[in-house]
């Protein structure tokens, strides 16, 4: 028997993500079983508490609205292999710069401050894209790190602001900013917290797919994408390309964090991101940079989300859920890794 | 003569799949002498030298070193029988030191690491000088000069006890001077009774060095020659071959007006060393010019500056009525040239992606591909099977990856798509490399197609026998310059042998 890398490197088949989810709910029924809960019990109330009633459900999709943004962002970096895993920072800039906009403009008259909030959102985010892309194209920094750093800076920076310059002199010492008024928060549906973020999203996620499959634009993008050599033989300029991706990928991330400030929290405070960048990742590359399989990800990781709190009612930390997350990309990139090996029997 | 072989390879066969890279191949080296392998790329040098050195087993034969039948398995193994290779792109961490770089898999005992790793850098630098092959032990290899990264290979190999030290290529990235330099090296080498092979093209080189000649020729062993006995004419006559094969040379029309005029070009390469200097050439309407030479004397910047790649910085480029001023792919393509990369599925195509997008590769931007920024989905669809059938590109569908087709197949796509770009001037190099001889002759007709309409092909191989087939005139590259233009009735294969191994 001989283990072989196959150097094409074929995709793997679709089957591997879901082999992937399955095996990551395996492993952690697995520590699950050792807290001596039982497992099925444990998974039926994330379950429950999910999607089985109207409040999960809208409080499920409550979550899955910065995880599409952020998703779809870096799904947009990563279609021309530019590893963006700055989300968390662009969302968190896009959150303070929305709410700047409700500290310094608060004269705006009412039908003008969402759109402006949201414009906010999207340039804060791309801008902090730019800082990831422009050091990429003119020193050819690795924009891994350079995203990663820019993450601590934005928490920092989301600190700075809710400890010191805006914190709500009302609020009892509470790190957050006076709360916003109806004029700057995003309408609900109902009377859930379900907010027109959602349409936002769902939006960005039809104007992506269509961009990215009919336009040249899109063409452009898969054939960097599949091989930048060719690309530059094709006369295509892959230094815009990074920037523009990436001024898109930070503004979708932005949009997410306005969203979030507006729609949920309506303030900006301490802790406004329980990591939804981190998370987007993953969401990202389980629908394999797919737009509408992100739509389906990113409800399935706010599911997650929501059925980690509710698992806290029978005893156990809502970090399973956390576990649940890492686990699944565990697989998945076990399951890209192992899917270019080959076993031949001789 | 010495009774022992310090390298005998007996009956070695080495198989790639279908590809026979050596054919029984029988070679033997003296102890202590420079013995130089001589042969175009594809010839199986490289095959030979890989087996000696571990990277290879061969199919069938054996390998006896100083007469002792030896079990090469492993590049450890070959180090251990003592023989040492110095690849022709360097196998050295930039950010360590020569010392580090040397010293890089032994075990370093514990506690007096600063005392061990001095005492080792003197002993390194003391081997060094035994040979005269100076360099900066202490400093990280990136600030080392590539004559001077060389000299740490080579002392690499010394210094894990090599007897037999294997060059391939050495003076390819090499300066005039810094080759001079190895020249020496490599005879002080022979005066410590250390063997060397070295491959290279350069005859002059062999002549100087050389104490014998191996001579192969696809995949066969021609003949050993000693130096005294022979000269660069029947060494360059072996090199390319004197089966003088009827060619069906493909009937030519007369050609029309100029439609490249290249100047005094200087393009440097990818170590800064100048990979095209002065050098000139024009190309007319409805003539097939061949660049013959071998590989890594300019041709590849050569269709890199035409396809817009790569910059240049001396001297003119004149197409059609444009003076070029700068490199741009998109000014190449739209004045019309095509280009079909060496490599096609590195630079030619995107392998994930199927037939129409590769297809659009240097199309979408135009108003029938696509309007308002949006690729005309259907049409393009529609165009792309026209495309497929007209070329006889066998897919299993229009979506299907196209690193599914064969290489013969996937050619054909490559020319699909560069031949409805129609271009005044196509680029084409090794056009033909890894085809069978069926896609090999699909290949060479669309090339003479595109001649008979009145188009210019740029033609660059390796293979001598396909330029004497197709072109009406041959440039031969040497060292970034023209050695010299014969035409289809003037070729004469022993003269082109010369040129391409640099002699005049």
């Amino acid at each position: 028997m001989r283990i072989e890398i196959d150097p094409a490197g074929r995709e793997s088949p679709w089957w591997v993500t879901i082999a992937a989810v399955v095996l990551a709910f395996g492993l952690v029924a697995v520590f699950i079983f050792f807290t001596g809960k039982d497992p099925s019990v444990v998974f039926a109330k994330m379950l429950g508490g999910a999607f089985g009633t109207t409040f999960g459900l809208t409080e499920t999709l409550v979550k899955a609205i910065p995880l599409m943004l952020c998703g779809l962002g870096v799904s947009l970096a990563y279609r021309i292999q530019v590893w963006n895993i700055g989300a968390e920072g662009q969302f968190l800039v896009g959150a303070i710069a929305a709410t700047a906009v409700t500290i310094y403009l608060p004269w705006l008259p009412g039908w003008a401050t969402l759109p402006v909030m949201v414009i906010a959102g999207l340039v804060a985010g791309g801008i902090w894209g730019l800082f990831t892309a422009l050091p990429k194209v003119w020193f050819n920094v690795n924009e891994l790190i350079i995203s990663l750093m820019l993450n601590y800076i934005g928490v920092l920076g989301l600190n700075y602001v809710v400890f010191g310059p805006w914190r709500d002199p009302k609020g009892m010492n509470f790190p957050g900013t006076p709360p916003f008024t109806d004029a700057q928060s995003l309408p609900v549906f109902g009377d859930s917290r379900l907010h027109f973020g959602l349409i936002l999203a769902l939006l960005a996620v039809v104007l992506v797919a269509v961009f990215v499959k009919s336009t040249r634009w899109g063409y452009e993008l898969r054939l960097i994408g599949a091989n930048p050599e060719a690309a530059r033989h094709a006369g295509i300029n892959l230094p815009r390309h990074i920037v523009v991706v990436m001024l898109l990928s930070g503004g979708l991330a932005g949009l997410a964090g306005m969203a979030e400030v507006s729609g949920v929290a309506h303030k900006l405070m301490y802790g406004i991101s329980p990591g939804y960048g981190y998370t987007a990742i993953i969401v990202a590359w389980i629908a394999r940079l797919n737009p509408f399989g992100i739509v389906v990800s990113s409800v399935l990781f706010g599911g997650l989300i929501v059925g980690g709190y509710s698992v806290q009612t029978i005893g156990l930390p809502s970090s399973i859920s956390s576990l649940l997350q890492g686990a699944v990309l565990f697989f998945l990139i076990a399951g890209s890794i192992l899917g270019k090996v080959r076993i031949r029997w001789n | 003569m010495d009774d022992i072989l310090a390298v005998d390879l007996r009956r070695i066969t080495k198989k790639f799949g279908s590809v026979v890279a050596n054919d029984e191949v029988d070679f033997s080296v003296r102890p202590g002498e420079i013995h130089a392998l001589l042969g175009e790329n594809g010839a199986g040098k490289s095959t030979i030298m890989c087996m000696l050195s571990g990277v290879y087993r061969p199919t069938s034969g054996q390998i006896y070193l100083n007469n002792q039948l030896a079990r090469i398995h492993s590049p450890k193994d070959a180090v251990k029988l003592g023989v040492g290779m110095v690849f022709q792109n360097f196998r050295l961490v930039p950010t360590l030191t020569a010392a580090e770089n040397l010293v890089l898999g032994e075990v370093r005992p514990i506690g007096r690491t600063k005392g061990w790793m001095a005492k080792k850098t003197a002993e390194i630098e003391a081997l060094a000088q035994k040979f005269g092959l100076g360099f900066p032990a202490d400093r990280p290899i990136w600030q080392l000069s590539v004559g001077e990264q060389q000299r740490v290979e080579i002392v690499k190999t010394l210094y894990r006890g090599a007897n037999l030290i294997i060059l391939d290529e050495p003076t390819s990235v090499l300066t005039p001077g810094e080759a001079d330099q190895l020249f020496a090296t490599l005879l002080e080498l022979r005066k410590e009774r250390k063997t060397v092979i070295l491959t290279t093209h350069k005859l002059k080189e062999v002549m100087a060095i050389a104490d014998r000649i191996s001579v192969m020729r696809k995949g066969k062993m021609l003949a050993t020659l000693d130096k005294s006995a022979t000269n660069e004419h029947e060494v360059a006559r072996l090199m390319v071959g004197q089966d003088r094969q009827e060619l069906k040379a493909r009937a030519s029309r007369p050609a029309g007006a100029t439609i490249l005029t290249i100047e005094d070009l200087m393009v440097p390469g990818d170590h800064g060393l100048p990979a095209l200097d002065g050098f000139s050439m024009t190309i007319r309407q409805g003539e097939i010019v061949g660049i013959a030479g071998v590989a890594g004397n300019g041709q590849k910047e050569l269709a890199e500056v035409l396809a817009g790649l790569r910059t240049w910085k001396r001297g003119t480029i004149r197409f059609r009525d444009d003076q070029w001023k700068g490199a741009s792919v998109r000014q190449s393509i739209e004045s019309g040239i095509s280009h079909v990369p060496e490599n096609r599925m590195k630079s030619g195509l995107a392998g994930s992606l199927g037939s129409v997008d590769n297809l659009l590769v240097k199309s979408y931007r135009s108003p029938a591909r696509s309007r308002w920024g949006f690729l005309r989905t259907v049409g393009n669809r529609l165009w792309s099977q026209g495309l497929v059938d007209q070329f006889d590109v066998k897919t299993a569908h229009l979506d299907a990856p196209v690193h599914q087709m064969s290489g013969g197949n996937q050619q054909k796509l490559l020319f699909a798509r560069e031949i409805h770009h129609k271009p005044h001037l196509m680029v084409a190099v090794h056009p033909t490399q890894g085809l069978d001889v069926g896609a090999t002759d699909g290949v060479h007709n669309l090339l003479t197609g595109l001649r008979d309409e009145g188009k210019s092909v740029l033609l660059i191989s390796e293979d001598l026998d396909e330029l004497l087939l197709l072109s009406d005139r041959i440039v031969v590259l040497f060292g970034g310059k023209s050695m010299g233009e014969v035409t289809r009735d003037t070729a004469d294969r022993e003269r082109l042998g010369l040129w391409m191994a640099g002699v005049l």
